[in-house]
Formats: C-alpha cells, sequence, structure tokens
C-alpha cells in the first residue's frame, strides 16, 4: 500500500494578531505513524488542519512527496481523515457516510458497494451498516469514521482525536487495533492527542506541542528518557516526572536548603534536576515523611514531604503498606538525573 | 389540587388573548356570513343562512380570483424560500461582520412602513424621468401597469424572503463546521458540501419556512392594496383575501357588504386548515419534531 511523505518547512499559522503556529519544520516518513501530543491550545490541531488544508497557512510550506500543496483544495490531497466529534452525516446511514468520498468519485455502484461492504467487514460494524449515526454506539461511530477514511485508500492518514471520546475501556483496544491497521496497510498517519500514554503506545515518533511551538521530535524512547526541556520532561510520563528547581554547584545540587549529592556534568548555577519518579528507591539518608500514598494497583504512588513545602513523587511496588506521616529515608544514588539549565533546557546526555 | 391552579394561572394571559382575539373574530366572521349585513341593510340585517356562500360559488370572477390567489401564493413562496436559502447561504460563507450587515439591509423593509415601502416601489416603477427601473432601462413605461405580478411577487418577496434567511442562517450556524471540513476531506467542492450536506440538514427549517409562509401568504394583501388595489383592469392582481376586504370595506358600488367578506374571510380559514393539514400529512411533521435537528456528538 502507498504512504507518502510530508515535510512541512517554516509553516505558520496565525489568526488575526494571534500567533498560534509559530514557524515549524517536521518530516513524516512513508509509512510512520507520527503523534502531535501537547495541552489544549499548543497548536497541534492547528498543524493538523492546515495539513489537510482546512485552514491555510500565513507562511511556509507543506510537501507531500516533495511536491508543494499549500494552496491545494482538501479534496484533492488525497488524505483521510477522522474527527474528534467524528463528524459523520447525521442525515445519512453509515453505509452511506463511508460510501460518501467514493460517491463523490462517481464510483460505479457495485463497486461503491463492495468496497464498503470490506472496509465494514474489516472494521466490525458490517451489522450495523444501515442504521444513523444517532443510533449506533460510540465505538461503532468511531469506526465508521475511520471507515469513511480509508474506504478511498488515501496515502495520508490524520486522525485528530479519535480516541477521545471512547469509554476507556475500548480506547485501550481501539488504540492498538488503529495501531496494527495502520501498520499492515502501510498508511502515512499523523494522530493529534493531548493523552501521552496514547502518543508513546501507537506512534513511531511524537512531536510535543506547546503554546504553538515544537518543543522536542523523537521516538517514545528518547521523549521518556532524553527529554530536551522541563516542559517535555514534565508532559510525557505519568505519574510526570520530579523536577525540583534549585542550584547547582560543584557535585551538589541545593534544593531549597536540601542538599543532593550530582554526578558531573551538570549546568552549574541555577537550574532544574529531573527524576522520575520510578528511579527513586526507598531506604536511603534523605529523611521525608509520608503525605499520601495511592494504589495504582501493581505500584502504590507516594507523595512524600521533605519540609518547607518540598514535596517529591515516588513510585514503589505494591505491598507496602504504609501510614500517613510515617518516616521514610530516601536514595537518589545511581538514579538516573536530568538536568536543564535556568531556561529549562536539558543540559549533558 | 394546587397544582393544577397554578398551571391554569399561568396559561390564564395566553389563553384569554387567543379567545380574545382569534377563537371570538372566527366565532363572529362566521356569525356575519350567514347575515346579509352591509351598508344598506345595516338598521335591519337578516339570516340569509348559506346565502352569501351561494353567491360566491356562482360569482363571475371567483374562478379568476382562486386562480390568482393560487399564482400569488405559489410564486412568491417560492421567490420567498428560494430567496430566503440564497441569502442564508452566501451570507453564512461571508466574513461574519459582512454576513450581519447584508443580512440587517435585507431587514430594513421589513420594519419600513408598508405605505413608506410602497410608495418606493412606486418610484422605482414609475415612468422617465421619474421612474429609476425606466430611467435605467432607457424603456420607460409604468412598471406596475406594464407587469403588475412581476412588481407585486418582487415587493412582497423581498420582504418575505427575509424571514427564511433568518431561519435559514441559524439553522446553518448550528451546523458543525466539522461536518463540513469532514465533507472538504472526503472530496466535496463547496457546491457539493452545500448540496449533499447543508441542504439535507436543513430540510426541517425549509418545510417549516415553507409551511408557514404558505399560510401567510394566504392572507395578506396589504401590499397588493397599495400596489395595484388588485389591477391593473378587472381583478388582473386581485386575491381571495384582498377581495375579501373589498367586498366587506371597499366595495366599488359604495355598498360594503359585511356579511358577503365574513363568508370570503371563512372560506379563507377553511383553506388554510386543509393547507396545513397537508402540509402536516405530507411532511410527517410528528417524525420530524421527534428527531433532533442537527445532532451534535
Amino acid at each position: 500500500m502507498k504512504g507518502s511523505q510530508v515535510r512541512l518547512e517554516g509553516l505558520s499559522k496565525r489568526f488575526g494578531k494571534v500567533e498560534v503556529l509559530r514557524p515549524l519544520d517536521l518530516e513524516v516518513q512513508p509509512g510512520e505513524l507520527v503523534a502531535f501530543l501537547g495541552p489544549s491550545g499548543c497548536g497541534k490541531t492547528t498543524t493538523l488542519l492546515l495539513i489537510a488544508g482546512i485552514y491555510q497557512p500565513s507562511s511556509g510550506g507543506i510537501f507531500f512527496d516533495g511536491k508543494q500543496v499549500n494552496s491545494l483544495h482538501p479534496k484533492d490531497r488525497d488524505i483521510g481523515m477522522v474527527f474528534q466529534s467524528y463528524a459523520l452525516y447525521p442525515h445519512l446511514n453509515l453505509f452511506e457516510n463511508i460510501a460518501f468520498p467514493l460517491r463523490l468519485k462517481r464510483i460505479a455502484q457495485a463497486e461503491v458497494r463492495r468496497r464498503v461492504d470490506q472496509v465494514a467487514e474489516f472494521l466490525g460494524i458490517a451489522q450495523v451498516l444501515f442504521r444513523r449515526p444517532g443510533q449506533v454506539s460510540g465505538g461503532q461511530q468511531q469506526r465508521a469514521a475511520l471507515a469513511r477514511a480509508l474506504v478511498k485508500e488515501p496515502s495520508l492518514l490524520l486522525l485528530d482525536e479519535p480516541l477521545s471520546n471512547l469509554d476507556a475501556r475500548i480506547r485501550l483496544s481501539a488504540r492498538s487495533e488503529i495501531r496494527r491497521l495502520q501498520q499492515d496497510l502501510g498508511i502515512t498517519s499523523v494522530l493529534v492527542t493531548h493523552d501521552q500514554s496514547e502518543a508513546l503506545a501507537m506512534a513511531d515518533r511524537v512531536a510535543v506541542f506547546s503554546t504553538g511551538q515544537v518543543q522536542q521530535f523523537a521516538t517514545p524512547e528518547e521523549l521518556y528518557h532524553r527529554p530536551s526541556n522541563t516542559f517535555v520532561a514534565g508532559f510525557v510520563g505519568d505519574p510526570p516526572m520530579n523536577l525540583l528547581q534549585g542550584t547547582f554547584t560543584e557535585g551538589k545540587f541545593d534544593w531549597d536548603g536540601l542538599t543532593i549529592p550530582v554526578p558531573p556534568g551538570h549546568p552549574g548555577g541555577s537550574g532544574y534536576l529531573g527524576v522520575r519518579p520510578e528511579d527513586i528507591r526507598l531506604g536511603g539518608e534523605i529523611p521525608t515523611r509520608l503525605g499520601i500514598a495511592e494504589p495504582l494497583g501493581r505500584e502504590v504512588l507516594l507523595s512524600l514531604d521533605l519540609g518547607e513545602g518540598k514535596t517529591l513523587k515516588v513510585l514503589t511496588p505494591a505491598g507496602t503498606r504504609l501510614a500517613p506521616g510515617a518516616s521514610l529515608g530516601l536514595e537518589l544514588r545511581g538514579a538516573p538525573l536530568h538536568f536543564f539549565d535556568a531556561e529549562g533546557r536539558r543540559v549533558g546526555s | 389540587m394546587r397544582r393544577w391552579s397554578v398551571a391554569a394561572l399561568f396559561l390564564l394571559p395566553g389563553s384569554l388573548l387567543i379567545v380574545l382575539f382569534f377563537l371570538l373574530p372566527v366565532v363572529l366572521t362566521l356569525v356575519l356570513s350567514a347575515t346579509n349585513l352591509s351598508t344598506t341593510t345595516f338598521s335591519h340585517p337578516s339570516w340569509v343562512g348559506w346565502g352569501n356562500y351561494q353567491e360566491l360559488l356562482q360569482a363571475r370572477f371567483t374562478p379568476l380570483i382562486l386562480k390568482n390567489t393560487l399564482k400569488y401564493v405559489i410564486l412568491t413562496l417560492f421567490f420567498n424560500v428560494g430567496m430566503g436559502l440564497l441569502l442564508a447561504l452566501i451570507t453564512a460563507f461571508l466574513p461574519v461582520r459582512l454576513g450581519d450587515a447584508f443580512r440587517a439591509l435585507w431587514l430594513l423593509p421589513r420594519i419600513t412602513a408598508s405605505v413608506v415601502y410602497v410608495l418606493i416601489w412606486q418610484g422605482l416603477a414609475a415612468v422617465a424621468p421619474y421612474g429609476l427601473l425606466s430611467d435605467l432601462t432607457g424603456n420607460s413605461q409604468n412598471w406596475i401597469q406594464q407587469s403588475p405580478w412581476a412588481v407585486v411577487v418582487l415587493a412582497n418577496g423581498v420582504i418575505g424572503a427575509s424571514f427564511g434567511m433568518l431561519l435559514f442562517t441559524s439553522a446553518i450556524r448550528a451546523i458543525p463546521s466539522d461536518l463540513l471540513h469532514a465533507a472538504a476531506v472526503d472530496g466535496a467542492t463547496t457546491w457539493q458540501s452545500i448540496y449533499r450536506v447543508v441542504l439535507p440538514l436543513l430540510r426541517w427549517p425549509i418545510l417549516f419556512v415553507s409551511a408557514y409562509q404558505t399560510l401567510s401568504l394566504l392572507t395578506s394583501f396589504e401590499y397588493i392594496l397599495l400596489l395595484t388595489n388588485g389591477g391593473p383592469g378587472f381583478y388582473s392582481t386581485e386575491v381571495w383575501s384582498l377581495s375579501a376586504y373589498h367586498q366587506a370595506f371597499s366595495n366599488y358600488f359604495g355598498n360594503a357588504q359585511f356579511g358577503l367578506g365574513s363568508a370570503m374571510a371563512a372560506v379563507l380559514v377553511v383553506i388554510g386548515v386543509v393547507v396545513s393539514l397537508i402540509y402536516l400529512r405530507v411532511f410527517n411533521f410528528k417524525e420530524l419534531l421527534g428527531e433532533p435537528k442537527v445532532e451534535v456528538n
């Protein structure tokens, strides 16, 4: 199957005086699934709508397989799109919804039938094809929207928060289903999501957006283990990384009166020390008090109080029964530490 | 007990208005239509039973007036709904401020006094050098006299279209923009989006506006009265409601026949009820009201 390569060059968008997307360079390889991850209002959906051709860029270029498509109407871009609201046509049944792109291409009825039946069978909605969108479940609507996007065999699939309106339980299975489908078809895809676990689980590479700018564009592993700034460090990972603001001096990090020994490679001067909750071990010499313990099933999330308003989140294996207020010692030696300078940029490897 | 008294209290003002200004006049009209009350019989009216209705059946101009009414209602209805739809679609796709300004402009005739509005039309349609149309086309004629139907339909339509325009505009705005984006991505041109997505979703407002306008056009005659007064010539633009008015209040021979006019009004009520029933039946209003007009997921 085909999948086109997408390249964005200095792409930006402003609405009136508001700059919603600052100049952006990014490339999606053929067959790759790239996630745009970020909080609401960060520019990720704007970027997707620019790629779709629904918005016109204020500057910069969009290239499909090296060809500039800036002024191309959405209908001529050979894309399929799934909307957060699914955007199924309420006056048409699922069959006609899915057939809609084919009808516009004036494809013969027999062929329309064959292709709609095939994609509906594939997505498991063959039983409900002749119901209206309002008469089927959210999961079925979502599949119908996906079927409509796929039926014309586009070379680029755009997914705008396709899972956010689903129940938590269906969301997990839909997530792996979409990923499997995308890999089977080898179709280049862009997924917009605010859910970091969704982005990490589904994407080959993730672009983390904030305030109209890409903060980091990397594989899920890279994002997790080498976040390029404090925003990415705090946004990716659940529970998020502990980010301590303080001062680096020779071999030490001073966190509001608490001194933590650190290996070389830190920025020096004021900055941030980052450490993931699962990398901290109990049983060391840093004294803390237990605030609250949240059992998460496999693990327990502890909020530890270090005095003077300083808190740390720590993940420990389930089974340890701890009373609130209990004294606990912490061990940071050997834990992977992340250093960020005063502006929040990563320092060192 | 208390529950019912509260409900009755809330219903009272509305019910009172309906009884006073709707039911009572209808009953009075029906009563009057069975008498020969007129200027000459004002002091000694007598019951004539179905007499007025029989007279209407046999009157020479009844078929012509009915035909005029049909022509007027159908032509104006198509113009109103079509133009309203066109204006709504155009203004909905304009920048918001421009669209609003344009719609406000189209509402001006509606809030202009009928007489002033007709004076403007007369100014437009007069012979050169007074009439704008004559000046512009270089064809000096009184347009109202030459093409009375066109002027009657247009004068009514320019006002009537604004009703549909407002309703259709809000209905178009209620369509989630995602649907139009989806249509564009699915391969639809703007025209195909309008035809395949917007218009089907406007089904309910279109039916409502058509039904409502049919009924209001059946009974409206003020602009015809002011523009042509049913002329030029003999009854050439005389419609049923205007004729009822003429019989009852402005008879050519100076004899205002209240009884006969009431009979004509009563016939109009019957026609209105029949048309409403047809609309309800054909468009299956019950089902339309039952389902949501536009689904927002």
